[in-house]
């Protein structure tokens, strides 16, 4: 089976290892090899998280830089951050509501530009699929659903080898109760955004 | 009931390294489990702290890892399966029972886990531990994966008690923090009761007996060696004239480099798994019949000195490489691609790599590095601290906590660090050769691990400076796991006694104790300032609950303040004390109430008292 390698990047609380979790699972109920990593060292105060998760005949759990086929990042400033994982056919897939870091806030660093980054970004990758993640977890009922919005937009590209009802179904067994009706909204309205996008 | 008592066996499950690990003791029966908590090996102990809970395995948060060994050792030696668990420098703290250990011996299944970090991604050093088994004479199993880890995990016990040795089971970061399917086995019986043999010729390590039993253990180095040469873990895969010797992770980049490269009628791949002693005849008939060899190991070349070393007892003549300027580092971590590139190049194969995207015009990115957290006390503390030293040459020796995020600017609060309780023990000679003021910044768990020795040093030599223990009544920075002062009562755990920090300091005759709230700046600066100006060895305890634990145990109370008109923009909020809540917006200085956690710290440096908390509603 071909070898797919997904990055997703996060500031820590963003809901990046949920995320990764139920694309795993979804693998599991796919019968599709999956491997994952996750990197979260100082998560809980406010540093980035970032996971790999590498589909097909791979062993590896990590991806090099450059060798990444999709980069999914909950956060603009991160997407450019983490830009050196792709290449020229990298699809790239990013939140555009921005989560300053402190130095940002406090005025002492200078946030990039979001319209030069998509410009940026386009010129340099296959693809970029960009819009506010944010606006549409709220309009699902709850911000924290980032995470579910963004893997909408990931299922909706087929580049992952898994299909939308089970990494729906994933969503349904391994999220909270409470949430999954929001969580499934959330995944949905990333879907339309995605197909928006084409 | 917990995922890893799930008695499926056949069923495939999604698990972390760690869980894979703890899955696989679990299978073996593990019946007693030991550890002071390290990243990356974490959630092992936290998910047997959890099953210890529902069930009947016994598992403790020991106060260090010399004493989670010994703990472990005595079980195991009274006949019940046992585990211990830390990361790699816990190891050293464990060194020295484990060097007497090895000559012991067990009776049960003894496996002990190291996690090592390359890259050092959460640690002070990134030492490799493989050559604990060579300084000890101890076997040591490495996983490759996940599903591995599990595998070798149950292996460890049953080799453990066929060579009635410890084992060191020895993973890396990747393993412990990597994610994959892993097919459950049978879950054996615990058998948490044991009985202990007197035998003192053979347990009590006087020398005459200690001279008899480093012959033993020679002997069961020797079975060892035949063990490792039969290991279903050293496995040869592939065939051609070039040979890769690989161990761990690495294992997993050559095996797709291989693959990638289409190498697989040219290469062949021996894989280490159970790496000491390192299989002898093995190796020797794999090189015998390659015209060159090349070894891929992450970290020291442990592997690369004795491949080289049995190439040349074999009377082989073969170029063997392994670490080298052109070749593989002893530095950091490995990845595919650079695995790919170097074995490439070895074995002269064309390769062309993919190119990264250019990242040369993209803008300056802020960093985003990781803060003490929203009224996180340790900043009170380490302001309170700056204001009792003002004026004064200062040194802050520092330690292994959430606290040594604190060396950072704006607060600039430590100035020298070595590893776990080193702020006690270097206060004693920096106050000793200096006419600085020493001030050593030490966290609640770290005094127990090993601060207090430091102390008690201090106290008996007549030393001159204040160690501020910053009690946040729980191990933080590993993820809130218990250490012994915190109150087990509040997690609804019975059957644990509290030790008070403030009452052991006192009868160790530390001249001047005081405990300090450190939101309450006024007095918390007083107090410090008394305790600097004390001669000998003075303590000051900075009594206040981690946010998020508190947070966690629904304890936090305070609501969140803003910023009223009255501020003339000064900024010491944000210039003295960083904390993540403020922000700037329209050239005014804020606060975000949804991570504000009403310390009331700011509310206090404020030289307008601009801050207040916001009214309640209604």
């Amino acid at each position: 089976m071909d070898v797919t390698r997904l990055i997703i990047v996060a500031v820590g609380g963003q809901g990046n290892l949920l995320a990764s979790k139920v694309l795993g699972e979804a693998a599991l109920l796919s019968g599709v090899p999956v491997r994952m990593s996750e990197i979260h060292g100082m998560a809980q105060r406010g540093g980035v998280v970032e996971s790999a998760i590498v589909f097909g005949n791979a062993e590896s759990t990590i991806i090099s830089n450059g060798e990444a086929d999709l980069l999914v990042s909950f956060e603009p400033s991160e997407t450019l951050r983490a830009l050196n994982r792709c290449n020229k056919k990298s699809v790239v897939i990013t939140n555009l509501s921005p989560l300053p870091p402190f130095t940002v806030t406090i005025g002492r660093g200078t946030y990039p530009d979001l319209e030069q980054a998509q410009k940026l970004i386009r010129e340099k990758t296959a693809r970029l699929i960009a819009f506010d993640a944010v606006q549409l977890a709220t309009r699902a009922g709850d911000v924290m659903a980032v995470n579910m919005v963004l893997l909408g937009a990931l299922a909706q590209t087929r580049i992952i080898p898994l299909s939308t009802e089970n990494v729906k179904t994933a969503i349904q067994t391994r999220t909270k109760k409470a949430f999954v009706d929001i969580n499934l909204k959330a995944f949905q309205l990333g879907y339309e955004a995605a197909e928006k996008e084409n | 009931m917990h995922k890893l008592l799930t008695n499926e066996p056949g069923a495939d499950m999604l698990l972390l390294g760690n869980e894979s690990i703890a899955r696989g003791a679990i299978e073996a029966g593990v019946a007693f489990a030991t550890s002071y908590p390290g990243t990356p090996s974490s959630e092992i102990s936290l998910n047997f702290f959890q099953i210890s809970k529902e069930s009947d395995l016994y598992f403790e948060y020991s106060i260090n890892e010399k004493v989670s060994l010994e703990v472990a050792a005595a079980a195991a030696n009274s006949g019940v399966r046992s585990m211990c668990i830390m990361k790699h420098v816990g190891m050293n703290v464990a060194a020295d029972t484990l060097m007497t250990l090895a000559y012991v011996g067990t009776k049960a299944g003894l496996v002990i886990l190291t996690a090592d970090d390359p890259f050092m991604f959460s640690s002070q050093n990134e030492q490799d531990n493989r050559y604990y088994g060579k300084l000890s004479g101890l076997p040591i199993l490495e996983p490759s994966s996940v599903a591995e880890a599990k595998e070798m995990t149950a292996a460890a016990f049953a080799l453990s008690e066929a060579l009635q040795e410890p084992v060191i089971l020895r993973t890396t970061t990747r393993i412990n923090h990597s994610t994959a399917v892993v097919r459950l086995g049978e879950i054996k019986e615990r058998k948490t009761k044991g009985d202990f043999q007197k035998d003192p010729f053979n347990y009590v390590t006087v020398p005459a007996v200690s001279r008899k039993l480093h012959v033993k253990l020679l002997n069961n180095i020797r079975k060892a060696e035949t063990l490792s040469d039969h290991s279903p873990y050293n496995i040869v895969q592939g065939s051609g004239k070039f040979g890769i010797i690989c161990n761990g992770v690495s294992y997993n980049y050559v095996q797709d480099a291989v693959s990638e490269l289409n190498l697989t009628d040219q290469v062949k791949i021996l894989r280490i798994g159970f790496s000491h002693p390192m299989p002898e005849k093995t190796i020797k008939a794999f090189l015998k019949d390659c015209t060159r060899a090349l070894v891929v190991e992450e970290g020291e070349p442990y592997m690369e000195e004795a491949v080289k070393a049995f190439s040349q007892e074999a009377g082989l003549i073969l170029p063997i490489a392994g670490k080298g300027d052109k070749l593989f580092s002893r530095l950091f971590e490995y990845d595919p691609a650079m695995v790919r590139k170097n074995i490439a190049a070895y074995f002269d194969i064309p390769y062309k790599p993919t190119q990264a995207v250019d990242i040369s015009n993209i803008p300056e990115i802020p960093q985003r590095p990781p803060n003490l957290c929203a009224g996180c006390s340790h900043r009170a503390t380490f302001y309170a601290i700056k204001q009792a030293t003002k004026g004064m040459e200062t040194i802050y020796p520092t330690d292994i906590g959430c606290y040594t995020l604190g060396f950072l600017p704006p607060l600039s609060m430590g100035d020298f660090l070595i590893c776990m309780g080193s702020s006690a023990g270097t206060s004693c000679g920096f106050s000793q050769v200096t006419d600085k003021k020493v001030i050593a910044l030490i966290g609640d768990s770290t005094f127990f691990h090993s601060g207090i020795s430091g102390l008690i040093n201090a106290v008996f030599n007549n030393h001159d400076f204040t160690l501020v223990i910053l009690d946040n009544r729980t191990t933080a920075m590993t993820g809130h796991q218990p250490n012994p002062g915190v109150d087990m009562n509040e997690l609804n755990y019975e059957g644990y006694n509290p030790v008070s920090i403030e009452k052991l300091v006192s009868s160790l005759g530390v001249g001047h104790v005081s405990v300090i709230r450190p939101y309450n700046l006024k007095k918390s600066i007083s107090a410090i300032k008394e305790a600097i100006e004390y001669t000998g060895v003075s303590v000051v305890i900075a009594k206040e609950k981690c946010t998020l634990y508190a947070k966690s145990l629904k304890q936090l109370k305070g609501r969140p303040f803003y910023v009223t008109d009255k501020c003339k923009n000064h900024r010491d909020c944000i210039n003295e004390l960083a904390c993540p809540a403020f922000f700037i917006q329209d050239e005014k200085v804020k606060i975000n109430p949804s991570l504000c956690v009403g310390c009331a710290v700011c509310a206090q440096v404020c030289p307008e008292n601009a801050i207040l908390p916001i009214k309640k509603e209604g």
